[in-house]
């Protein structure tokens, strides 16, 4: 039992979720039965077999929901399961996770997609909707099984090589054609790599400094500008993963200005996080659990960032959540694995991004980090707003404390945080999916 | 002083002008009949080398030695960088072996900062990626003090290969601090793109930089950096930006050329040029073994110069 829910029953009768501010600002009563929400207003009163949830000065949100997620299973079930991922992402509000394709084997066959998507199934922490990888073992050479994907019961929609880009002109220009046939987007890791062979970190003063190999900003932008031509000369979707620098940011302002289906997406990290802290931060220098890819950027990147998120350039927020265990950060930078978890701060991080510096509300924050990925993964179940009748996917957000991060209490395998001690707001309260907690209290139920 | 030694930048004037003023007496003392000194007797010094580099270890070693510490070579070249297994498992063996020092030389950037959060000894960086080798800064200080006297105002050309050199990056910050005026000077591919923000000038132009500087240290061109298109081919770069009899001749008369080592000669340095009375290529060497004594001694706080012998 926990201190916010009362009476025994369960949930099994439903919940009445009271005092919680809807986006409109107001705080008002919820009650959730039968996994959808069964009514809306001030002074509800619960059925007698319904739980109560006291919610006062909590922000009630969709479901988050998640473009890009590294569930690492199956292959590198040291880092990460689909089962201890999914309790992260229930812990960080999200009830719906895309799954990356980089797994070993690669989720490049109706087979491996369906097998991630009944795994996720299974944990039932929250939805696990598998990403297929768009050629054949991430090798850039031919085009993966794309309509069996669609087709399996996992039903694909968003397909990336993420990790590795799509860098062939014609295969990209092909891919983007061929999953117009099932209304799939391609998502592209943008990075051009004969620009970036040996790169380290951003190219700029600290990488010159410090002597690592530059990864020139141009290196993302150039693709980016290629891969939104080709999306416009086949008149199909794309969506950019991962925008780091101004210059992509401009390029995607320009894309959206002609009309064209481009869509983006901004890691949390990305948005509070500069190169500098690899050469000066409180865990010292060339310390990886700064190695991200795409690699952090300066202040001015981060402030443009900020910007087109705020502006809807940058359509939602996605956490490019990347498990590694222990001993692929314990070493020499060069030898590092690239990447940082994000699931259970993300939230934390956009307030302090976002939110608390007024460029969004929690309107916008919806937008962003529910109705937007969804809508771009074509999740018919998820992303949708808090009214009668809809599913009962709902995140229960605390956005008044504020405390050090400790990630010993994280739920994912992995504890690759760059946040260990750093104060940031907000916490998750309670997270519903269809009606059923997976989280209460801060806790998974 | 700070405990470790592993950028240039570490070094405050008082710190550098410490380690030089260090260096000279321990000249000096090398001048007599004998060499040894027992100042850091009982004291470890490892050198740990995850990449070849005999010349620098060699240097290492001689300098531990001259000053009675004992001194284990670790050789874990082999280990690559691309598995990172042990740096840290290596590091918790030399915290267990009591090291007082770890010599450390690696082909990963930033090693040496690592290691330093792993240990309790002292570190001193012996070459780290294309990052920084602050004890080669220091011995080119040193030897170009002794032939000139302070470096105050000198105008230092560093030619070559700045991108990836740690002797450049190491010679530019410690030139800084003691009030030199260094000018880089490489064709464009062989600057970072953030040279603009370093404490020197940069060039392009080896013939324009040639007849104002005190001192040209030439630097090290791989010749692989060509097959990268860094530059067209050997003949061009050597044309462009290689240090011949012609050009010598352009320096002024006192003016003093250097190379950290291995030279190409032929490529970056002609021969004729690297034996000329002008080049204190043999002296660097031996240099370093004394600007190194100087950095051990006062990092490990060894007993009193001059006291003993
Ligand atoms: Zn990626």
């Amino acid at each position: 039992m926990n201190d916010r829910t009362q009476n025994s029953a369960g949930g099994r009768g439903g919940f009445l979720i009271r005092g919680a501010r809807l986006l409109g600002g107001e705080a008002t009563d919820i009650l959730v039965r039968d996994g959808v929400v069964a009514a809306i207003g001030r002074g509800l009163q619960a059925p007698g077999d319904a739980e109560v949830v006291e919610a006062a000065g909590l922000v009630a949100l969709p479901g988050l929901v998640d473009l890009h997620t590294h569930l690492r299973e199956p292959g590198r079930e040291d880092a990460e399961t689909v089962a201890t991922g999914t309790r992260a992402a229930a812990l960080g509000g999200y009830t719906a996770v895309h799954a990356m394709a980089n797994t070993e084997p690669v989720a490049d066959t109706a087979g491996v997609v369906e097998q991630v998507w009944r795994l996720g199934q299974e944990a039932g922490h929250c939805d696990v909707q598998p990403v297929g990888a768009v050629t054949v073992g991430l090798a850039g050479e031919s085009l993966a099984e794309l309509g069996a994907m669609a087709d399996s019961a996992a039903r694909v929609r968003v397909f990336s090589d993420d990790g590795k880009c799509v860098s062939d002109a014609v295969l990209m220009r092909r891919a983007l054609e061929y999953v117009k046939a099932f209304d799939g987007v391609i998502a592209q890791h943008a990075q051009e790599p004969r620009l970036t062979v040996g790169a380290q970190m951003n190219e700029g003063a600290v990488s010159g400094r410090l002597g690592l190999t530059g990864w020139p900003a141009v290196a993302e932008e150039a693709v980016i500008a290629r891969d939104c031509l080709l999306a416009a000369h086949v008149g199909s979707r794309l969506h950019v993963c991962h925008v780091s620098t101004a210059g992509s940011v401009e390029i995607i302002r320009w894309a959206k200005s002609k009309g064209w289906d481009v869509t983006a997406e901004v890691t949390p990290h990305h948005l509070l996080l500069t190169d500098d802290l690899v050469e000066d931060s409180p865990v010292g220098s060339y310390n990886p659990i700064y190695k991200v890819n795409p690699p952090l950027r300066t202040h001015a990147d981060v402030q443009a960032l900020r910007e087109a998120l705020a502006d809807g350039t940058i359509d939602c927020v996605a956490t490019d959540h990347a498990p590694h265990p222990v001993e692929d950060k314990e070493t020499e930078w060069a030898a590092a694995a690239m990447g940082m978890i994000g699931l259970e701060t993300a939230l934390p991080v956009v307030q302090e991004a976002m939110v608390d510096t007024g460029l969004l509300d929690w309107a916008g924050v919806a937008e962003r980090m529910s109705y937007a990925p969804a809508r771009i993964g074509r999740l018919t179940g998820h992303g949708r707003p808090i009214e009668v009748g809809e599913p009962a996917n709902i995140t229960l957000y605390d956005p008044a404390v504020r405390a050090a991060v400790d990630p010993a209490g994280y739920a994912s395998k992995s504890r690759n945080t760059p946040y260990e001690g750093r104060t940031l707001p907000g916490r998750v309260v309670a997270t519903f999916l269809r009606g059923r907690p997976t989280v209460l209290d801060g806790k998974l139920a | 002083m700070r405990r470790h030694l592993i950028s240039a930048a570490d070094l405050s004037r008082d710190d550098a002008l410490l380690i030089l003023d260090t260096a000279d007496e321990l000249a000096k003392i090398s001048e007599r009949s004998i060499k040894k000194l027992p100042t850091l007797r009982g004291r470890t010094v490892v050198n740990l080398f995850f990449e070849d580099s005999t010349r620098t270890r060699i240097s290492f070693e001689a300098a531990a030695k001259r000053l009675s510490a004992d001194v284990i070579n670790f050789s874990a070249k082999g280990s690559s960088v691309s598995k990172g297994e042990s740096l840290k498992d290596t590091a918790l063996t030399l915290e267990a072996m009591g090291a007082d020092a770890v010599v450390i030389r690696h082909s990963a950037s930033g090693a040496p900062h690592r290691l330093a959060g792993w240990v309790r000894g002292s570190v001193v960086n012996a070459g780290d990626g294309t990052h920084e080798h602050p004890t080669q800064a220091l011995l080119d200080a040193f030897t170009m003090r002794r032939r000139l006297g302070s470096l105050e105002g000198r105008r230092v050309a560093i030619v070559g290969d700045v991108l990836h050199s740690r002797v450049a990056r190491s010679n530019v910050l410690l030139l800084a601090t003691l009030g030199a005026e260094v000018t880089l000077v490489a064709p464009p591919t062989l600057f970072p793109v953030s040279v603009g923000s370093w404490p020197c000038e940069f060039s392009y132009d080896l013939d324009a930089v040639l007849p104002k500087s005190d001192v040209v240290m030439m630097l090290r061109v791989q010749r692989e950096r060509m097959n990268a298109a860094f530059f067209p081919t050997e003949r061009e770069y050597s044309r462009r930006y290689g240090l011949d009899r012609d050009r010598v001749a352009r320096m002024p008369d006192h003016a003093l050329v250097m190379h950290p080592g291995p030279m190409n000669r032929g490529m970056e340095i002609a021969a004729e040029v690297a034996d000329s009375p002008r080049s204190t290529i043999v002296e660097q060497v031996a240099n370093g073994v004394t600007a190194r004594m100087a950095v051990l001694y006062l990092l490990l706080g060894g007993a009193e110069l001059g006291g003993e012998n």
